[in-house]
């Protein structure tokens, strides 16, 4: 029924692509004023949902209607959204990096005076908008990319603003922001709620839904499941309604036996990014990093591992000294990076699941240079059993797999090499819920099986889960190192900002 | 029963792999049954002969051009080396050194232009298009001061009768060009290094991170190609039974264009050495095909360049689904 208390009703809307039924019958309605959570696993339909409203995509005819404001709109492209009051900030954010913070804001719509574009006013009315929003601190002619990962954010949600959007929808926007940072972003969205603009927020980080949302509505393979308030349901219960099945917790621990050190780095320099870096990581133990983006927990992996250079400083492995100068040392002493672009960084996209999986260990299995397809088969088939890895064959090219998948092949590829030490960089970031608790309890297995693991992510909830013991990397040094027990979020961020 | 629809996927699945190479297949048997029905002097012995024999040395140029490009890489001096080793063996051959060794020389000096390609483009971090562009007009130059901008004749009888001759009714030419495509095929199939190529093609970092000596496979690949390009020019050159310095322009094209037909990317990580190989036959058959028919060439070459661009065209539709 149509009805002046929902800014947004979208009812029984189907859209079906080539092949596949990417929204069933699916309703959704926000109330005006209210900040509206949209949850769902990889593939549930949220964005083509959001698509859909934002006149990007158009739902199958004959299928359903859109209300905006009570009144029926047919929105056939992202202007006739625009016109009709609706704004989007994506999780990549869809903005010039080269070009002026006002020039971001007026894409497409610069102010002119007599056809020609009028700056003076471009930066004026973008100082008052920036004002308006208690950014005071952006200058409105400053380059996009010479602002921080949050300010950018700002922009585009300026930018969202600035269009008179009392319809407003968050596409992950914390993914790439630091706790500090996301809390900002919150009080923005109060702020924002109070003056009236209904929101609608996707976000996989459950305990940040729960942290600004009125009502949360959860979407499973194209389906509606349910919309509940927030104060009468729980993560657990989000995550049911979100994966059709109990999952339990959402992390796995076992209590495995620590071991001896098998790696020891004493006062590693590498540049700006790595300042004396000194710790130890036993068998048996995963080893979390912490720290916000830009810390040099990446940096500091990759120096280890042979890709950036060592200035000065120690690496022991297995009680022996080991000199790394290319990732090939530190490969044959042992260790694996499962990095953290795993399109970029960790897998040969066109190659296939067997060229991934054996593209370490070709090294050994080859003679004179000439592959051995028959062990690489038997390779390849032995990691798909036991990673379980779900590919139709292995000559099937990585780039079809889902990411939990390909995240297994990357990690495939080390453990054919017999990797002892491996480092997992935001290795969980992208990956289903299902999926996610998969690479846990491979990695409880790794464990038992004498191996070591460092644990690099930016979700405390994760690493409280996951790890051992949780270092804290700011500007390049080790600010401290905490064991599981006596770690609490408050300690970890104070570190991570000192 | 089980059994069986395994067999049918693996079949499905291998047909889906090669869907571009059987296509390609087929437009070049679509290509020669149209040209059988509109000229009775097409399916001879004498016009195949030719056709295949022109287009062995080309194929040459491409076989080595589909390890740069697969690497994501470019290398527009091809044409020159072309030219540069032709001079090159016959100012040794005309001095009266040996035909081996002259060869062998000769494929020496391309081995370290090519290396001095791979030393801009690895050490010196200069784009692949920019380094080759610079290595174009220098080999070029070389061919031209060594020369003197004259054409060099008096080559030893056997080198020039060995493009004249024939094995087994197959141009002595294009048993060579058989002969590198088999070798690289199976480089570039059955190798480490040839999984090198395809994996830096995908992405350098990947490549870097796997452990991946990255400096030894990119001089690898661009003294391969140089190489590759200096048995063409040599082959050439038996041909045209003279040193000709601009021998070889042009090739770059052609090269970089039979291997896009045959399937490959210019972003890397796509394409083989058989589909290069049908790439150049069906250029060359739409050259010799247009010839027969008596069409003006220059309506040809503007074909020649449609054809590019459709093949690609097709490619991305069909990579879309």
């Amino acid at each position: 029924m149509p009805n002046e208390e929902y800014a947004v009703e979208m009812e029984n809307i189907t859209k079906t692509f080539p092949g596949v039924k990417a929204l069933d019958q699916v309703d959704f309605k926000v109330k005006k004023g209210e900040i509206h959570g949209l949850v769902g696993e990889n593939g549930a339909g949220k964005s083509t949902l959001l698509k859909i409203l934002m006149g990007v995509h158009k739902k199958d005819s004959g299928s359903g209607d859109i209300l905006l404001n009570g009144e029926t709109a047919n929105i056939d492209n992202p202007i006739m959204a625009e016109e009709h009051g609706l704004a989007a900030v994506y999780q990549h954010m869809m903005l010039a990096p080269q070009l002026s913070v006002a020039e971001n804001i007026f894409l497409g719509q610069q102010p002119t005076k007599k056809g020609i574009v009028d700056w003076s006013y471009m930066f004026k009315k973008t100082r008052e908008l920036l004002d308006s929003l208690n950014l005071s601190e952006i200058n409105s002619r400053a380059r996009l990319d010479s602002l921080t990962n949050v300010q950018q954010e700002m922009v585009a949600i300026t930018k969202a603003v600035s269009r008179d959007a009392n319809i407003l929808i968050f596409d992950e926007p914390t993914a790439l922001l630091a706790e500090e940072e996301t809390e900002e972003l919150h009080k923005k969205m109060v702020g924002l709620k109070e003056q009236g603009v209904s929101i609608i927020y996707v976000n996989h980080r459950l305990d940040e839904v729960f942290e600004v949302c009125d009502r949360v509505t959860v979407l499973r393979d194209g389906e509606y499941v349910g919309t509940k308030e927030i104060s009468e349901v729980s993560e657990d219960d989000l995550i049911t309604m979100m994966v059709g099945r109990e999952i339990g917790d959402l992390y796995y621990k076992e209590d495995i036996e620590k071991g001896e050190t098998i790696l020891e780095v004493n006062n590693l320099n590498s540049g700006k990014n790595v300042n004396d870096a000194s710790f130890e990581l036993h068998k048996g133990e995963v080893l979390g990093f912490f720290g916000l983006i830009g810390a040099g927990r990446t940096e500091l992996l990759r120096t280890i591992f042979g890709v950036d250079k060592i200035d000065s400083g120690e690496i022991k492995i297995k009680q022996q000294e080991v000199k790394i100068k290319k990732p090939i040392d530190s490969i044959k002493a042992g260790i694996g990076l499962i990095p953290e672009d795993r399109q970029k960084q960790g897998l040969a996209l066109p190659l296939s699941v067997q060229d991934n999986c054996t593209l370490v260990s070709s090294m050994y299995s080859s003679t004179l240079g000439f592959l051995d397809k028959k062990t690489e088969k038997k390779e390849t088939e032995k990691s798909i059993e036991d990673l379980n890895i779900k590919t139709p064959s292995i000559n099937q090219k990585v780039k079809f797999l889902s990411g939990g998948n390909q995240q297994k092949v990357v990690i495939a590829k080390w453990l054919n090499v017999d990797a002892s030490i491996l480092f997992f960089d935001e290795s969980t970031v992208g990956i289903d819920v299902g999926a996610k608790k998969e690479i846990y309890k491979l990695m409880a297995k790794l464990l038992k099986d004498d191996k070591a693991i460092i644990f690099i992510s930016s979700y405390l909830p994760e690493l409280l889960g996951v790890c051992d013991r949780i270092a804290v990397i700011s500007e390049g040094e080790i600010t401290g190192i905490l064991d599981r027990e006596e770690a609490t979020e408050e300690k970890l961020l104070q570190l991570a900002t000192v | 029963m089980e059994e069986k629809t395994a067999q049918r996927n693996k079949l499905l699945n291998y047909l889906k792999n090669n869907i571009s190479k059987a296509t390609l297949f087929l437009v070049l048997f679509a290509m020669w049954g149209v040209l059988t029905v509109l000229s009775p002097y097409f399916l001879t012995y004498n016009n195949i002969f030719n056709l295949v024999r022109q287009t062995s040395v080309i194929a040459v140029v491409a076989t080595g051009m589909t390890f740069v490009i697969i690497s994501a890489g470019i290398d527009l001096s091809v044409g020159s080396i072309v030219g540069a080793s032709g001079i090159i063996v016959s100012m040794l051959l005309i001095n009266g050194v040996p035909i081996i060794l002259a060869v062998l020389i000769t494929l020496l000096v391309c081995l370290v232009l090519g290396a001095i390609s791979g030393m801009f483009i690895y050490e010196g971090n200069v784009p692949p298009f920019i380094a080759t562009l610079g290595m174009m007009s220098m080999a070029r130059g070389l061919a031209l001061l060594l020369s003197g901008g004259q054409i060099l004749t008096g080559l030893p009888r056997e080198f020039v009768s060995f493009a004249q001759i024939t094995f087994m009714g197959i141009p002595m030419l294009t048993i060579v060009l058989i002969i590198v495509v088999a070798a690289a095929f199976f480089v570039l199939t059955r190798t480490r290094f040839g999984r090198n190529v395809y994996t830096i093609g995908s992405s350098d970092e990947v490549a870097r991170l796997s452990g991946i000596n990255m400096r030894v496979n990119y001089y690898a690949i661009y003294m391969l190609n140089a190489f590759l390009s200096g048995v063409a020019g040599i082959m050439l050159t038996s041909r045209l039974s003279s040193g000709i310095p601009t021998s070889g322009t042009g090739y770059e094209l052609d090269a970089i264009a039979s291997v896009v037909i045959g399937g490959a990317s210019l972003s890397g990580a796509e394409g083989s050495v058989l589909g290069t190989v049908i790439g150049a036959l069906i250029m060359a058959t739409l050259r010799n095909g247009g010839n027969l028919l008596g069409v003006d060439p220059f309506w040809l070459r503007m074909a020649t360049g449609l054809l590019i661009v459709l093949a690609v065209l097709f490619d991305q539709v069909r990579k879309k689904q």
